[in-house]
């Protein structure tokens, strides 16, 4: 028998240990240059007397229309997430679209629909932009890459090197929401759900923390990997460990019943209205306070701290029972058990 | 081995049934249970309502099922 | 529910308070052992109660050549192969089925039903029903087989290798391991072949058999039993899951398995020849075996060198023991399917108890 050639996998897509690997080995040495081997979410581009902050992301997700958003609005709002947790005032996007030959063009319209929506909602503009058709069945319907600029807020010093033992952890809600949302409504298996994408865009909210409390070390949106991908990351790049306990995380039963189902874990499931901020302690309650002011903000909760490392940076759960267990980087790709 | 969870029958046509578990709706099959009724909470596995749940016995120490209990008659929000 | 966690701790701790030596249980159904793990159950248990992981992990008892089987069909042009989410990772001798899913050919299913609905949707294919569990999931797919008879939905067809819990205990009992001196039984199989299947076990062995459910408290409560049993001399069937378990199980489950199953003697990965613990299909449904249909044998595959699967899944030894494991042997590179199934215990270890 032939031996089968190495692939793409969906999981090198996952937000996980396999995509942090193709990035490592096949992509950065290629493109060697000290910003974009950082790894940021934005990258701080020192332009005249303003920082500028960069990013960019595609999206390709199934269902292409989902309760609580679709493929437009997630293309603006992650976007405009990604400028907000680097500190930054979301400004500008660019937007391509990747489509593919045979989509119906009433959906195109319903997507560019929301693109407007969400880009008047979160005041950013899409300052330029670019189409391209592909071959039937190449496209799964409709691909879309943003890249988005934002103003670097003033005296905001974020970074996995500031994080200290004693840091709070945050999270502004629930977790899993999103995640499950896709799953359900992929597999089929949902016929009429409440479950609903927490689909929205953070700027509002995190601008208003950054003007109002210094202390915030790190922040991070739980994208794909979930809030299990980015407590790793965070114990990575700061060599520290952090604690966290199970019966602070804030769940929807029904998200839960969804994952259960499934045999899914929701720490590891995509979250797209949600980040996680690491802050001093006497920041905390004042952090707390700011999020629970607002709608995306109103299930705010401290989930753990940051602890001295021991031999290497683990992140460790106290389960609601009292006992202990560590929270792995996830593969990059669930899959829905049985047995 | 063994993923189940209890979800409430909620409509039953033969041995075709829609179950819900806090406010998710799936189809499952009743053939294994001939006996299931319109209401009945039952366990579901791969598809197939395995078992009736007892739900006196279950409120002692099945802290999901007293979770789907109170979700019960909940109107869904959002 | 925390003051009966405190309570099930106190009953765990003063039985084994007693005790001049460590007592071994065994819990056989790889959903316990994620559920253990992921509750953090372990870091709360006395050091005198030893938890062991048994061979109830349907994916790591599947043996190597029927993992090659599985994918010799997955290549196959004229075929769709369905199958749970579970088997998607498992390696073969040369890659595994989700290195193929990028091909189309095999589609995850949550139910034997959206397999027969993939019959009828692509008549043109045969679709090959990946058939592996244990008594909870056997009779999804006897349901099936024989709505594809009555249906002539002559497409469809199932390579089992539906396996049986009490043969697989009797064999660790007769000689692999017995040094196991109580079971934490499982208890969705439980719903099915009833607490009652496990009297023999306690006839013959003298073991304590408690069935358990898969929340923290429900295990908590089931190893106090245990303990409580074990410290009193006694050795008794307990179900401490009654609100699904019955004595006798489900009579309808049991007798439609009956009906398209018989036992027949299995491999087991990493334990050998297990007599009648293999479910295959009876003489009248044969046209639905996967292996008749294609003119496959049921055989031993090769197994890994160095791969030390069998004797984890009998509980002869923890995965840190193994050599290979976290170094060679990780999720992201798995060496046997202990490794890969989310429900294995080298995969369990790895996940929520490694300290690298």
């Amino acid at each position: 028998m032939a031996t089968e050639p190495e692939r793409i996998l969906l999981a090198h897509g996952g937000g996980g240990q396999l995509q942090n690997q193709l990035i490592r080995e096949r992509i950065l040495p290629k493109l060697k240059n000290e910003v974009l081997g950082e790894l940021g979410d934005s990258a701080n581009l020192q332009l005249s007397s303003n920082v500028i902050c960069f990013t960019t992301d595609s999206y390709v997700v199934k269902p292409l229309f989902f309760r609580g958003g679709d493929i437009g609005k997630l293309a603006v709002c992650g976007t405009v997430n990604d400028l907000a947790v680097s500190g930054s005032r979301p400004v500008a996007l660019s937007l391509a679209l990747i489509i593919e030959e045979g989509f119906e063009t009433k959906l195109l319209d319903a997507i560019l629909q929301s693109i407007s929506e969400a880009a008047r909602q979160n005041r950013v503009s899409i300052v330029t932009g670019d189409t391209k058709t592909v071959d039937h069945g190449a496209a799964d319907g409709i691909f879309i890459n943003t890249a988005g600029i934002g103003i670097k807020l003033p005296d905001v010093e974020l970074g996995l090197n500031r994080i200290e033992v004693g840091d709070k952890i945050l999270i502004n809600g629930t977790i899993g929401d999103h995640g499950m949302t896709i799953v359900s409504q992929r597999e089929g298996i949902s016929l009429e759900s409440p479950l609903a994408s927490d689909c929205a865009g953070l700027a509002e909210l995190t601008c208003r923390l950054f003007e109002s409390v210094r202390g915030i070390k790190f922040m991070r949106d739980p994208t794909r990997g979930g809030l299990a991908a980015t407590l790793n990351e965070i114990v990575e790049g700061s060599r520290r460990s952090v604690e966290i306990e199970e019966k602070e995380i804030p769940v929807k039963p029904m998200v839960q019943a969804a994952a259960d189902m499934l045999g899914f874990d929701v720490l590891n499931a995509a979250n797209e209205g949600k980040f996680v901020a690491v802050v001093a302690p006497d920041a905390a309650q004042e952090c707390l306070r700011i999020c629970r002011e607002h709608p995306l903000g109103k299930e705010a909760v401290v989930i753990g701290e940051v602890v001295e490392m021991r031999d290497a940076p683990l992140v460790e759960l106290r389960t609601k029972i009292g006992g202990r267990r560590i929270v792995q980087m996830p593969y990059g790709r669930e899959l829905p058990r049985i047995c | 081995m063994c993923l189940a969870v209890p979800a409430r029958i909620i409509e039953l046509e033969g041995d075709r049934a829609v179950v819900d578990a806090m406010g998710n709706r799936w189809k499952a099959k009743t053939t294994l249970l001939p006996d299931a009724k319109l209401g009945d909470v039952v366990l579901v596995h791969a598809g197939f309502a395995i078992s009736t749940v007892d739900e006196e016995e279950a409120k002692k120490t099945w802290e999901l099922f007293a979770e789907i209990e109170n979700m019960g008659s909940e109107k869904f929000d959002g | 529910m925390l003051d009966r966690v405190a309570q099930a701790q106190h009953t765990i701790e003063e039985a084994c308070r007693g005790l001049d030596r460590q007592i071994t249980v065994m819990e056989v159904c790889g959903t316990h052992t994620v559920s253990i793990f992921r509750s953090g159950i372990r870091s709360i248990l006395p050091d005198k109660l030893k938890l062991l992981s048994g061979p109830g992990c349907p994916v790591c008892v599947t043996d190597q050549g029927y993992i090659d089987t599985m994918m010799r069909l997955a290549d196959r042009a004229d075929c769709l192969v369905a199958t749970y989410g579970d088997m998607i990772r498992v390696p073969g001798s040369d890659g595994s089925l989700e290195t193929r899913a990028s091909r189309g050919n095999v589609k995850v299913v949550l139910s034997s039903e959206d397999a027969l609905q993939l019959a009828r949707d692509n008549p043109e294919k045969t679709v090959v029903f990946i058939a592996v569990g244990f008594e909870t999931t056997t009779p999804a797919t006897a349901v099936v087989v024989q709505e594809a008879a009555r249906e002539g939905i002559e497409n469809f067809c199932v390579l089992s290798n539906h396996k049986l819990v009490i043969p697989a205990i009797r064999a660790l009992l007769g000689g692999m391991n017995d040094r196991i001196d109580a079971f934490l039984c499982p208890g969705h199989v439980s719903v099915i072949i009833g607490s009652g299947a496990f009297r023999e076990i306690v006839r013959d062995y003298r073991r304590p058999c408690v069935v358990a459910g898969f929340e923290p408290l429900q295990i908590l409560e089931g190893l106090a039993e245990i303990c409580r049993q074990f410290a009193g001399g006694t050795a008794e069937v307990k179900s401490m899951y009654k609100a699904v378990v019955t004595e006798q199980g489900n009579i309808a489950a049991q007798r439609i398995v009956a009906e398209c199953f018989e036992p027949v003697d299995g491999y087991w990965r990493g334990i050998g020849k297990i007599a009648k613990s293999t479910l295959a299909l009876k003489e009248q449904y044969r046209r639905f075996d996967a292996f008749a249909r294609f003119g496959l044998e049921d055989k031993p595959g090769k197994e890994i060198r160095g791969c030390r699967c069998g004797e984890v899944l009998c509980g002869l030894m923890d995965p840190i023991e193994c050599p290979l494991f976290g170094t060679r042997c990780t999720p992201q590179k798995p060496i046997g399917p202990c490794m890969v199934s989310s429900e294995g215990t080298c995969a369990a270890w790895f996940k929520y108890g490694r300290r690298n």
